[in-house]
């Protein structure tokens, strides 16, 4: 049992990321359904770096500055040129497979090479992993768990208790009315959606760095699909984050797990995007002013509308 | 109240598209006055202050703060210079605190630290005699307070500038009495205090001097205490204008739609219809007063079966229209036409051209799966000519044409099915007088027709002149049914601020 | 300085114009990456031609691609217009491919024509159930029908993959996982050198822009996509609408199963789709939701994936470099939108002289 709670906080790892990500560019008020192009680009890139460089902190560098620049694309369609943010998140997914298909081609049959392995091998947090059961499922993994225990920490801190924070919330709620206070709203804005894709390419680089450690087509499967389900069920908010992405991480590989109870493998793969649909559905059923979306979500905003 | 010029903008122009709102207009005010921008709604007031705050930008022209030239970019800009906008619709975070609306944007430690941003608020807001309570949401205010947080959001920012846009379009008489106290005080601390209006009689109660647009132009400054409610009209309008508006005698009609104990919830499960009874007469206008969201968008909507009721009745010729689709209505043949307060949100598609916008109505005519639209067509060009509609064709998306050239698509097309029963909400808003007029006059010939007509208004002097019976309204509730000829303004505000008067029984 | 403002209208032909130039920079933009890579951008694009138009065989060939995804396109451009964001289209086709299949394989005794049609009406239903999904959501609760479109795409290749591995396996594959072959009674006829699916493809295309333009369900469907608000005032009934319409785009897709199952692959197989529901979105936006430039819009994209395997073996350029010409052609529309909306004036720097 300890060893599937273990090899669940792994699963929900890249999709903590990718919900995180997602979240502060929808506190921006920015949709960007191109989680999963920016996750599989920050997947290639964090492996390019990995086994060009053999360092495994320019291999997730690398990957949240790949994953950052793709999210600039969308940032300049949807800010700058006002685009449909729906179509424009689309063509980043799009995108995304395709151009990490192209650099991955160079990449297939490669090891990562052992430091890096050896660098993200799980570190035991003394006193912390000691305590009973709790201890070894949370307190003994590798870096980027932790990692993503540190930015669930600070993004809450962030959005909640800093000015700077107070001001993003506004632009995604009411732009209009942040920029009368004086936001700059456009480079809040570009920031924030910048920082979401370095986060997303974190969640891919986790991937492909860490969790298989290998190069393959569209490595990501549909984690960055589920990732914006999961904004949705955690309601905009980091702390909620962490369950729902552990919760579906565990979906994820229940497949493997349950394979003795003789439902078939392919039909269990299916459960997380069912529970996805299922969890979207219950969280559209009821609806409250707090919790609810960031009211300018995917509105473009001109000053000099009329 | 000195002298000193505190702001100047001069030869100011600003186009939108082909629209030319402003067009070298010089303005000037003093350190210490209050100081009205009059005009038509389209005079280009609000585009003039949008400049100085620094949401638009001009396309030439200069603007002077002191003796200083400035370039506003942003509203950042504006700021920094102590400038600061009241806008017409509230620019507030509806989920967060009058706290955090207040100090949005401002520069402060990293942290926030919300016992010190308290007493700072508190501080100003006693200064001016602002009451409010900090940790409030907005979405729990109401518009009165609203306004409150508004004012202290510019005031905390340090604005000595202070542009207030049509800031008692939605207050009742009582409180704009109470704002007009809160700006002389700011005025006597030494801010400069723009109002921009078209309501001549808070000018004149207000004001220290006044300067008037007409079409995008400056027309002149001048003392207020040495004008009347009539120079300024002239100037306003351009012509010696007749601004009374007509109320026909007609005798009054059968009963022909009863309202009777109407309930409804919005999704927020705020009771925004309580109790509603009323009767409407053929040959009758029937005004509707009260603050905005009072529950008047709802109940137009409850009549015309689109709002979801509760409990109550709305009888029209013995039958019960409450859950019945608007399509059920029309096909029981009561034609019930409804010009809607959200004109190209709502009435019209703004991006059809006006055959397809007749069809949002003729739809329920055509038999067959396919539409004709060539007897449309004539239609539309009948409609035209009749209303004077100025547009290139009717080919041509409707949101090109102005304010009143689309209110009168939308009412020419409600009064074309020859409607028993008128319902209008806010028909003339952000129209000017010209326009207005012309609206009024095609309601009055509805009323002469022998249509029973609801008018939802905003401006009580229209209301009173207008209509033949006035139905406050406040929180949902109706407050009274007042005689026009016979009620005053006074009263009215009274009303609309939740006093209960005597209905008045037929 | 650049001052941007609004525009107030613009001819058909000007938005034409303007995106033509975004698929010509698109293309501009690729030839820089092309060069970077030591190719001659030039003759790779020209033996992408060749290898999409080059011979009547390579004609044929890009045209079987394109058929589905002008289908496609179709379909999704419905659900578009209402504002209904459908990505399902992967998912609604695999599901008519395997409505359609059932009847391939359960009905094999029945005439051909009378087969066909079952499988015709299977794949119709099928995808149009599948799409019935979301939109029951949607009307319901207002949940986000992008996702669950989305979401179901995958289900959707489960269950078929499912069924490959499992109870549909042929066992005459010696343990290969793999679907029966369809019997001739169930695979569409040709016409020209080419499957009739084309012809049910044009009719579909015509008639539907019929139904757009003149039809009341047409114009409500619009009415809807513009203002849901006006919708709901005009007495338009909007859950029936929004219903039969998002029937009828997961229907169309669905055909596209039914095609490619019958006249492509002459089988069920989870390849089925190749993409074809995504290439279908770009296509759709590309041609802004008007039917007839759908048309040539996806024989461009179907020229781009032919002529993308063409140079791969051409000039060892990854099959993956054609989708990501794709997403450029898509970035470039989507940003080209902007220039329809609003115009830049360019200003001299003012000084305000006292």
């Amino acid at each position: 049992m300890t060893s599937f709670l273990i090899s669940v906080v792994i699963a929900g790892t890249p999709l903590l990321f990718a919900t995180l990500g997602e979240i502060i560019t929808e506190k921006s008020g920015h949709l960007n359904l191109g989680v999963e192009g920016m996750m599989l680009v920050g997947a290639v890139a964090g492996f390019g770096f990995g086994i060009i460089t053999g360092n495994p902190i320019v291999a997730i560098l690398g990957a949240m500055v790949a994953g950052a620049l793709t999210a600039l694309i969308y940032g300049f369609l949807t800010i700058t040129l006002r685009a449909n943010q729906v179509v424009s998140g689309l063509a980043l997914t799009i995108f995304g497979t395709g151009f990490s298909s192209y650099i991955g081609t160079n990449f297939i049959g490669k090891k990562m090479p052992d430091n890096i392995i050896e660098f993200y091998k799980p570190i035991e947090i003394p006193l912390l992993s000691k305590i009973p059961f709790i201890g070894q499922i949370f307190f003994n993994q590798d870096i980027f768990v932790y990692l993503g225990y540190l930015t669930v920490i600070a993004l809450g801190i962030y959005l909640y208790k800093t000015n700077i924070g107070m001001n993003l919330r506004a632009i995604g709620e009411n732009p209009s009315a942040a920029d009368g206070a004086g936001i700059r709203v456009s480079w809040y804005k570009y920031v924030h959606i910048l920082i979401g894709g370095a986060l997303c390419g974190l969640g891919g680089a986790y991937l492909s760095v860490v969790e298989v450690p290998a190069w393959q087509d569209n490595i990501t499967a549909g984690r960055g699909w589920i990732a914006i389900a999961l904004v949705i069920f955690s309601k905009w908010n980091p702390y909620k984050a962490i369950f729902a992405a552990y919760f579906f991480g565990g979906l994820s590989i229940a497949g493997f797990r349950l394979q003795h109870l003789s439902i078939p493998q392919s039909l269990l793969d299916a459960l997380p995007y069912l529970f996805t649909i299922v969890v979207l559905v219950i969280s559209s059923m009821k609806k409250s002013q707090e919790n609810a979306p960031p009211k300018g979500l995917s509105v473009p905003y001109f000053r000099e509308e009329r | 109240m000195s002298n000193q010029v505190f702001v100047k903008m001069e030869n100011i122009c600003k186009s939108f598209g082909t629209v030319r709102a402003n067009h070298n207009v010089n303005f000037q005010v003093n350190q210490g006055e209050i100081h009205a921008l009059l005009g038509e709604n389209g005079a280009g007031k609000s585009t003039l202050m949008n400049m100085l705050s620094g949401f638009y930008k001009p396309d030439s022209g200069s603007i002077f703060i002191g003796d200083q030239p400035i370039v506003l970019h942003s509203p950042k800009d504006a700021i920094k210079y102590g400038v600061g906008m009241i806008h017409q619709h509230y620019k507030l975070v509806e989920v967060m605190s009058a706290k955090e609306n207040i100090t949005l944007g401002q520069k402060g430690s990293f942290l926030i630290n919300p016992k010190k941003i308290t007493q700072e608020i508190k501080a100003v807001a006693e200064k001016y005699g602002l009451p409010i309570d900090p940790d409030k949401k907005i979405y729990d205010m109401s518009i009165g307070e609203k306004q409150s947080v508004e004012i202290l959001k510019v005031l905390y920012a340090g604005a000595n500038i202070l542009i207030m846009d049509e800031p008692t379009a939605v207050l009742t008489p009582q409180e704009t009495e109470k704002l007009f106290v809160i700006m002389r005080k700011m005025a006597e601390m030494g801010c400069a205090i723009i109002i921009i209006t078209h309501k001549l009689h808070e000018v004149m109660a207000v004001s220290d001097r006044v300067t008037i647009l007409r079409k995008g132009e400056t027309v002149t400054t001048v003392d207020t205490k040495s004008s009347s409610p009539k120079e300024l009209t002239d100037l306003m309008v351009g012509a010696q204008v007749d601004l009374s508006i007509d109320r026909p005698q007609v005798k009054r009609g059968l009963e022909s739609l009863k309202v009777n104990k109407l309930n409804a919830y919005d999704e927020n499960k705020v009771h925004v219809l309580d109790d509603i009874s009323f009767s409407m007469y053929s040959g009758e206008i029937l005004g509707v007063a009260g603050v905005a969201g009072s529950g008047q968008k709802e109940l137009c909507e409850a009549i015309a079966g689109l709002y979801p009721i509760t409990s109550g009745e709305v009888i029209y010729d013995n039958e019960n229209l409450v859950g019945h689709s608007p399509a059920e209505i029309i096909k029981k043949g009561i034609t019930m036409s409804f010009i809607p307060e959200d004109r190209l949100g709502m009435g019209l598609v703004a991006s059809m051209d006006m055959i397809d916008n007749y069809l949002i109505k003729d739809h329920h005519n055509q038999k067959g799966l396919f539409l004709k639209r060539k007897p449309i067509e004539n239609l539309c060009n009948e409609m035209i000519h009749k209303l004077d509609i100025k547009t290139p064709s009717v080919f041509h998306p409707v949101k090109q044409l102005s304010g009143g050239n689309i209110q009168k698509v939308l009412i020419g097309r409600e009064i074309e099915t020859n409607p028993h029963i008128l319902i209008t909400a806010y028909a003339v808003r952000g129209l000017d007088i010209n326009a207005s007029h012309t609206i009024y006059d095609l309601v009055n010939e509805q009323k002469k027709k022998g249509v029973a007509v609801l008018f939802i208004g905003e401006d009580l002097d229209v209301l009173l002149e207008l209509c033949d019976r006035i139905m406050v309204v406040c929180d949902g509730k109706v407050m009274g049914i007042v005689d026009a000829a016979q009620t005053s303004k006074e009263a009215l505000g009274f009303m609309m601020a939740g006093q209960k008067m005597e209905v008045l029984h037929d | 300085m650049i001052n941007m403002k609004k525009r107030t209208a613009i001819k058909p032909s000007q938005s034409i114009l303007i995106r033509v130039t975004a698929v010509i920079l698109a293309f501009i933009t690729s030839s820089l990456f092309i060069a970077l890579m030591g190719h001659n951008p030039l003759s790779v694009y020209s033996s992408m031609f060749d290898g999409a138009f080059g011979t009547h065989y390579r004609i044929i060939e890009t045209l079987k691609v394109a058929i589905p995804i002008i289908l496609a396109s179709i379909g999704i451009m419905i659900a578009f217009k209402m504002k209904f964001w459908n990505i399902g289209g992967e998912g609604q086709i695999l599901m008519g491919a395997f409505m359609a299949t059932f009847f391939a394989l359960q009905f094999d005794h029945l005439p051909k024509p009378l087969l066909l049609f079952f499988m015709f009406i299977g794949g119709f239903v099928g995808g149009g159930l599948w799409a019935l999904i979301p939109a029951y959501f949607k009307e319901k609760y207002d949940t986000n029908e992008t996702i669950i479109t989305l979401m179901l795409n995958y289900i959707a290749l489960k269950w078929i993959t499912y069924l490959q591995y499992g109870p549909w396996k042929d066992p005459a594959a010696k343990g290969f996982p793999k679907i029966a072959n369809f019997s001739d009674q169930a695979i569409l006829p040709k016409l020209f050198d080419l499957h009739i699916g084309w012809i049910i493809t044009l009719a579909i295309v015509i008639i539907i822009s019929a139904m757009m333009k003149y039809s009341k369900w047409g114009y409500y469907i619009t009415v809807i996509g513009e203002s849901r608000d006006t919708a709901r005032y005009s007495g338009i009934n909007i859950k029936k609408t929004v219903i039969s319409a998002v029937f009828i785009s997961g229907g169309i897709c669905g055909l596209v199963g039914f095609i490619q199952a019958s006249a492509v692959e002459q089988t069920l197989s989870v390849g089925l789709s190749a993409g074809y529901g995504f290439t279908a979105i770009i296509t759709t936006w590309l041609s802004a939701l008007i039917p007839m430039i759908i048309i040539p819009a996806s024989i461009l994209f179907a020229a781009l994936v032919k002529g993308g395997s063409f140079i791969q073996t051409a000039f060892q350029i990854p099959n993956s470099a054609a989708e990501v010409l794709q997403s450029m052609i898509l970035f470039f529309v989507i940003g080209s939108e902007f220039f329809a909306k609003y115009t830049l004036a360019w200003h001299k720097k003012e000084r305000s002289i006292k």
